[in-house]
């Protein structure tokens, strides 16, 4: 079985999941040019859920995420996040994305900028915040991924797992109701990956909204309430992440994990 | 057979440290390990050093028996053979002494001179705090007030000209505002430049001459064809380097739009330019553009090659800019658009900056080819430094003159692009911001 992602207690006090729906998706499919490459996903995610997104490379896991803050566009079908319904509105896409952090596998910080300008910029442009609560905001959420004293450097003076957490505060300066990781450690050393998990946990265990892709099977154990598996563009497979683990109904499930867990 | 030393070892007295070996510090050492590493290098140096010996020798004796004061060429012979005897050859730096106010003004009127000079020295003022970023952001408004102000001090007539093309920049921002605020950015930025160039075109004359009749405030005009000289250069220089860089970034945006119209507009628009060589660009605008204006039309000819100048540049910035914006990770775009900053602001704040800072030494290497370029236009008949030299060539006293005024020419040029150059490099090492 999968290692536990941190040694400590997990903290399941305001892990809870309401009623109200984040993000809804119906009948969605997406294509590039001719390729199929999201078919038929109907997902509904409600506020304080922990979903870890997981399937072989090319399944459609990055496109999916990508696809709920408008970094692609899909074709068919409906989604709504937090009540708003993705269309090619400008203003309804710049109004979804301000509410949706995102954090990427390269971390995409800025390298022009230091950490603390990346952290105050879009609360600056699109937030209208006045610089010095920026500042303040921004000076708290580093705090949180404990890099406070690196917040006059510049990206390129980090390490990985540095990176990430700072874009992981970057993101969160914007007061994001829901956050999407995309393989947020997948390009980083082992012992940064431990690091930036702790800190994606602790940030569910303030009750965040999140969805992860990743292959971090012991992170999905430790917090998700669910776990999805993709293939060939299609939810295939999705369970609480006991049962998803401990008994897979579908052979392509047994295959991956079998492949994954079996080393 | 061979015989192993034992593995095991101990250490039982550390080395102390000790000096180099004279051979590898010092001068000895510098020249060793960079003039004489090895014998193929060696002889290298021994060739090299003759050669720069020779042209040293040659050039030196001519560049010490310089003559200041003269009044002609054979004068000048004389008093060189006089002081150096017969055979020597030196310098007849006089012409530059006897010519240098119209090397430098052309047949600017002289006692006007001065205002060519202020607008020299407000230009420098206004372009310090865009340089360095350390001066007084204050400054920038004097960055501000030199487009309109220069050209008033260069051709002179009435203040309210400069001050109603102004207001032009004003009534567009407004509309842009107005509308935006109403119709969307797309919209606003379209009618607002709309608006601006009818107040331009139709409105801004009228009103400059309306109010000069009320209340006439103007300095003593000067035509075109008196500029010329180093003064000429420039000002179609700078005002090259100032519009075309603006136009570029627009351009380059415009190629990478998602929009098809835009996006065919601004790659025909390079590819044109680029294609055809600069020179043709420069007669269309002395000789063939009279032919397409109405008739009566008064165009002036120095505005007409500044347009041209900068479209050609603007063109070749576009492609550099392009390059800067090619080697930027999509990453970049991505995590913009996912922290919900629109098109402009993702432009301004992520992707230019970055994209610029790339493309630094192609773009500072087209604001020199475009200073250097500005002498093409001696073939369309305006008197630029190099027009000056044929001009100053043509006369009976400095018939036969040739190294002495182009050197010169070549030496001033040389300043200005050196310095861009020394400049470009410093910029690069500020925005350095990796390890």
């Amino acid at each position: 079985m999968a290692e536990p992602a941190t040694a400590r207690e997990i903290d399941r006090s305001q892990m809870t999941i309401s009623d109200e729906v984040a993000i809804e998706i119906t009948g969605m499919n997406k294509w590039y040019g001719a390729f199929h490459v999201l078919r038929d996903i109907n997902l509904t995610v409600y506020r304080g859920e922990r979903i870890v997104i997981c399937g072989p490379s090319g399944s459609g896991k990055s496109t999916l995420i990508r696809c709920i803050n408008r970094l692609e566009e899909h074709q068919e079908g409906k989604i709504i996040v937090d009540g708003t319904e993705l269309s090619s509105d400008l203003k309804n896409i710049d109004k979804i994305r301000s509410e949706v952090g995102m954090c990427f596998q390269h971390f995409n910080l800025f390298p022009h900028l230091t950490i603390m300008e990346n952290c105050t910029l879009a609360p600056i442009w699109v937030r209208k915040t006045p610089r010095k609560e920026a500042e303040e905001v921004a000076m708290h959420y580093l705090e949180k991924v404990k890099i406070p004293d690196q917040a006059n450097k510049y990206p390129g003076q980090l390490s990985g797992g540095q990176q990430q957490r700072v874009a992981i505060a970057r993101s969160l300066c914007m007061k994001p109701r829901i956050m999407l990781f995309d393989e947020p450690t997948s390009a980083l050393d082992p012992e940064m990956i431990k690091e930036v998990l702790d800190t994606m946990i602790e940030l569910a265990e303030e009750g965040m909204t999140m969805l992860c892709v990743t292959h971090e099977m012991g992170f999905a154990q430790a917090v998700a309430n669910r776990v999805i598996f993709m293939d060939q563009g299609q939810i295939v497979e999705q369970n609480e992440p006991k049962e998803f683990f401990n008994n897979p109904q579908s052979d392509r499930t047994k295959l991956f994990l079998s492949q994954i867990l079996g080393h | 057979m061979t015989t192993h030393e034992p593995i095991a070892y101990v250490r039982e007295k550390m080395a102390e440290q000790k000096a180099p070996p004279p051979t590898s510090v010092g001068i000895l050492g510098w020249i060793r390990a960079n003039l004489f590493p090895d014998l193929v290098s060696g002889i290298l140096t021994v060739v090299a050093l003759f050669i720069v010996y020779s042209l040293v020798s040659g050039l030196l004796p001519w560049l010490l028996h310089g003559v200041w004061n003269a009044s002609s060429l054979d004068e000048c012979r004389k008093i060189i053979a006089e002081r150096y005897g017969e055979g020597a050859s030196g310098a007849c730096w006089a012409v530059i002494h006897e010519r240098f106010w119209q090397l430098m003004y052309g047949f600017y009127p002289s006692h006007l001179y001065w205002r060519p000079n202020l607008a020299f020295v407000l230009l420098l003022l206004g372009i310090a705090p865009v340089l360095f970023d350390n001066l007084p952001r204050k400054m920038l408004l004097i960055t501000i007030a030199v487009p309109f102000v220069g050209p008033w001090l260069l051709w002179g007539g009435s203040v309210w000209v400069p001050i109603m093309v102004f207001l032009g920049f004003v009534i567009g921002i407004m509309v842009n505002r107005f509308v935006g605020r109403m119709s969307g950015a797309l919209v606003g930025i379209i009618v607002g430049v709309l608006a601006a160039v009818v107040w331009w075109l139709f409105l801004s004359g009228p009103a400059a001459d309306l109010v000069q009749s009320i209340i006439p405030l103007s300095i003593e005009p000067v035509a075109s064809r008196n500029f010329g000289g180093f003064m000429l250069a420039i000002t179609l220089g700078i005002t090259g380097i100032a519009m075309s860089f603006p136009l570029g970034i627009f351009l380059a945006l415009g190629r990478q739009s998602n929009l098809v119209i835009l996006k065919t507009m601004s790659v025909g628009f390079i590819e044109f330019i680029r294609g055809v060589p600069l020179i043709t660009l420069l007669f269309v605008a002395s000789v063939l553009l009279n032919y397409f204006l109405p008739k009566g039309t008064e165009f002036d000819i120095i505005l007409r090659v500044m347009i041209m100048i900068t479209i050609f540049s603007a063109a070749y910035m576009a492609e550099a800019i392009r390059g800067g914006l090619a080697a930027l990770p999509k990453g970049q775009y991505e995590a913009a658009d996912a922290l919900g900053l629109d098109y402009w602001q993702a432009q301004r704040l992520i992707i230019m900056p970055q994209a610029l800072k790339i493309a630094i030494p192609s773009i500072v290497s087209i604001f020199i080819g475009l200073f250097k370029d500005t002498t093409l236009v001696s073939i369309i008949g305006l008197s630029d430094p190099i027009g000056w030299v044929k001009l100053i060539q043509a006369n009976a006293e400095w018939n036969g003159i040739v190294w002495e005024l182009y050197g010169f020419v070549a030496f001033v040029f040389f300043l200005f692009c050196f310095s861009m150059g020394r400049y470009s490099m410093y910029l690069e090492r500020k925005l350095q911001t990796g390890h």
